[in-house]
């Protein structure tokens, strides 16, 4: 492991992480738009106050002039909630960034529903699927603090851009510290022949929740963390859908261009048994006073994920 | 500056017009105003102020040259191939399946630093490098041109106040002021207002020069290298299809395609202020 963790936060592992890689390779600079102390860049602010750069509330600028540090040689992470981190500044991503193919490293943080209190504005449903769109775009969706520090530990040495999304809020740890990761991995957390779920992000966590609740009705489901959204393990994907007699995708975004659509793009030319999409229903989120409470009027529940593998099977 | 070197200069932006018309040719669209109002800074920038080294398109200490106005590319082609940076034939490749050189910059042609074109972006990745090169101590310096229709993008904006925060003085801006925009003049479009003004206010050290002239190019250049702690811009007072008499202070040659009459006057056009500045030279 890059870094020895004592955090169930994933942004508290992302900062520790991008302070050790700032260790290992000096060439790793850092942009912030005034969140740094949200997305924990601060940490590496006070350990490398030279090589970190205050942007302001500026995220096109910040997104432009990352592509430049990358150009001049640099590994630029630039950093904000990922709502303005992927839109905010889209074309600046596409054309600066994307086009010549430049190793700047984008920290959406905050994602998906996970700020809870903030509300519409500042969640994001739709952040990878735009980001997915752009060719030469590597899209990665950790599961929790563990595989934060995995895919840090792996970033540094992918030629061209990747977007991260990091959950706001600690996260139970479903990802086995000892096994190898590699970017593009998809994790078999649970084996099982019933139904495959193919979850990303804290809804991994929910679906091994359903997937022991199922258990005891004697339906077994194979849980799938797919954390790389893109570029997608298609091989694995079609595999794992063989021979299950229903696939159910659930994350914390938007059902239109999220894995959901990525795992249906994979299997299209497949024979496949039926899919459920579980995820936000072309939607904007809204403020909560608690995350839990959030994703459940969202539908994001283990006992939504179970219902839905239920019907799935006819019972 | 001597005035051989003046006059060898002038030859030079010359040159770089006969190329950009090459590129146009006749019956195709092509960005021909935009980038004949650059044709002397350009020539002062590519053979005269910037540390090059053509046989190494990526040397690091390499001085860099930015169109944020990526539309005018034909004006960087054309100084790229007269210093050898890809061969001559693809000139005539501009712009099609088969060539190297592509509507608006990009990475793929040797000399080209950096995707620009959608508006608004380059001074942010000049401010990116700047940055870097002063953590790496580099004597390189940034040389980033932007339009002044292309001012109307608030990221320009935001770009020039982190330039300022950052103190970047590795980094030249150059606005070139040639009041026309592609679908008009800037006071009837959208008039940004007084730009020299803006950029005093932004923090920046402001030169004003007429950009056609040499000498106060070179000498403008070299009194930004002087200025520390804070950036230089350029305003630059130059002329929308300068050098083309149909095409001078005019929107219509924007992005526009050539008759082949108008090809012809073009280059005749070309001809006479080269054969001007020969006898000039005895």
């Amino acid at each position: 492991m890059l870094i020895k963790l004592e955090t169930k936060s994933l942004r508290e592992a992302y900062g520790q992480c991008l302070v050790e890689l700032g260790k290992r390779n000096k060439n790793v600079v850092v942009l912030e738009a005034d969140l740094g102390k949200s997305t924990r860049t601060v940490l590496f602010k006070e350990a490398f106050p030279d090589r970190f750069f205050e942007m302001g509330i500026a995220e096109q600028n910040m997104a432009s002039t990352a592509a430049g540090f990358a150009l001049a040689g640099k590994i630029p992470f630039y950093n904000s909630f990922a709502v303005f981190a992927s839109g905010r500044a889209f074309d600046q991503i596409r054309n600066s960034i994307c086009i010549p193919k430049l190793k700047v490293r984008i920290c959406g943080s905050s994602c998906g529903l996970s700020d809870f209190g903030d509300g519409k504005t500042h969640q994001s449903v739709e952040d990878m699927a735009v980001l997915r769109a752009i060719p030469n775009m590597t899209v990665l969706s950790p599961a929790d603090a563990v595989e934060t520090v995995m895919m840090m530990e792996a970033m540094l040495d992918v030629e061209g851009p990747v977007y991260i999304r990091i959950n706001r809020n600690d996260l139970p740890i479903v990802t086995p510290e000892n096994e190898p990761y590699r970017i593009g991995k998809i994790w078999e957390l649970r084996k099982g022949k019933d139904i495959a779920v193919f979850a990303t992000g804290y809804m991994v966590k929910k679906a091994l929740e359903a997937a022991e609740e199922l258990s005891h009705e004697g339906i077994e489901v194979r849980v799938l963390n797919v954390s790389t959204i893109k570029p997608l393990d298609t091989k694995a994907v079609i595999s794992h859908a063989k021979g299950v007699k229903g696939i159910v995708t659930v994350e914390e975004h938007s059902i239109i261009g999220g894995l959901g659509s990525a795992i249906a793009e994979a299997l299209r030319k497949e024979a496949h048994p039926p899919i459920e999409f579980i995820g936000i229903q072309d939607k904007f989120g809204t403020s909560a006073k608690a995350y839990e409470e959030l994703l459940e009027a969202y539908g994001l529940t283990s006992k939504a994920i179970a219902s839905t593998v239920r019907s799935l099977l006819g019972r | 500056m001597e005035s051989v070197k003046v006059l060898e200069l002038k030859k030079v932006a010359l040159k770089l017009r006969s190329n950009v018309l090459e590129m146009v040719g006749v019956g195709k669209a092509g960005h021909l105003g935009g980038s004949s109002s650059l044709a002397e800074i350009t020539a002062v920038l590519y053979f005269h102020k910037m540390r090059l080294n053509p046989k190494n398109p990526l040397d690091p200490v390499r001085d860099r040259f930015l169109l944020s106005k990526g539309h005018a590319v034909l004006i960087q082609y054309a100084a790229l191939v007269e210093l050898g940076y890809f061969p001559r034939e693809e000139l005539k490749k501009v712009k099609t399946l088969e060539g190297l050189l592509q509507g608006h910059p990009d990475m793929k042609t040797p000399g080209i630093e950096a995707v620009t074109g959608s508006l608004g972006q380059g001074l942010s990745i000049a401010n990116g490098m700047a940055l870097a090169l002063r953590l790496e101590k580099s004597p390189a310096r940034v040389y980033v041109i932007m339009g002044d229709g292309e001012l109307s993008e608030g990221q320009l904006w935001e770009a020039a106040m982190a330039a300022a925060n950052f103190k970047v003085d590795n980094l030249v801006g150059i606005v070139d002021y040639n009041k026309i925009q592609a679908t008009g003049p800037i006071k009837e479009v959208f008039d940004t207002g007084d730009i020299p003004a803006k950029w005093k206010a932004f923090g920046w050290h402001v030169i004003e020069i007429d950009g056609h002239d040499i000498p106060q190019i070179a000498s403008a250049l070299d009194q930004a290298e002087n200025v520390k702690g804070r950036p230089t811009v350029i305003i630059a007072h130059t002329v929308k299809g300068k050098g083309f008499s149909f095409a001078e202070n005019s929107a219509a040659y924007h992005n526009a395609a050539l008759t082949e009459e108008l090809y012809k006057q073009a280059q005749e056009e070309l001809q006479a202020q080269m054969a001007k500045l020969e006898r000039e030279g005895k």
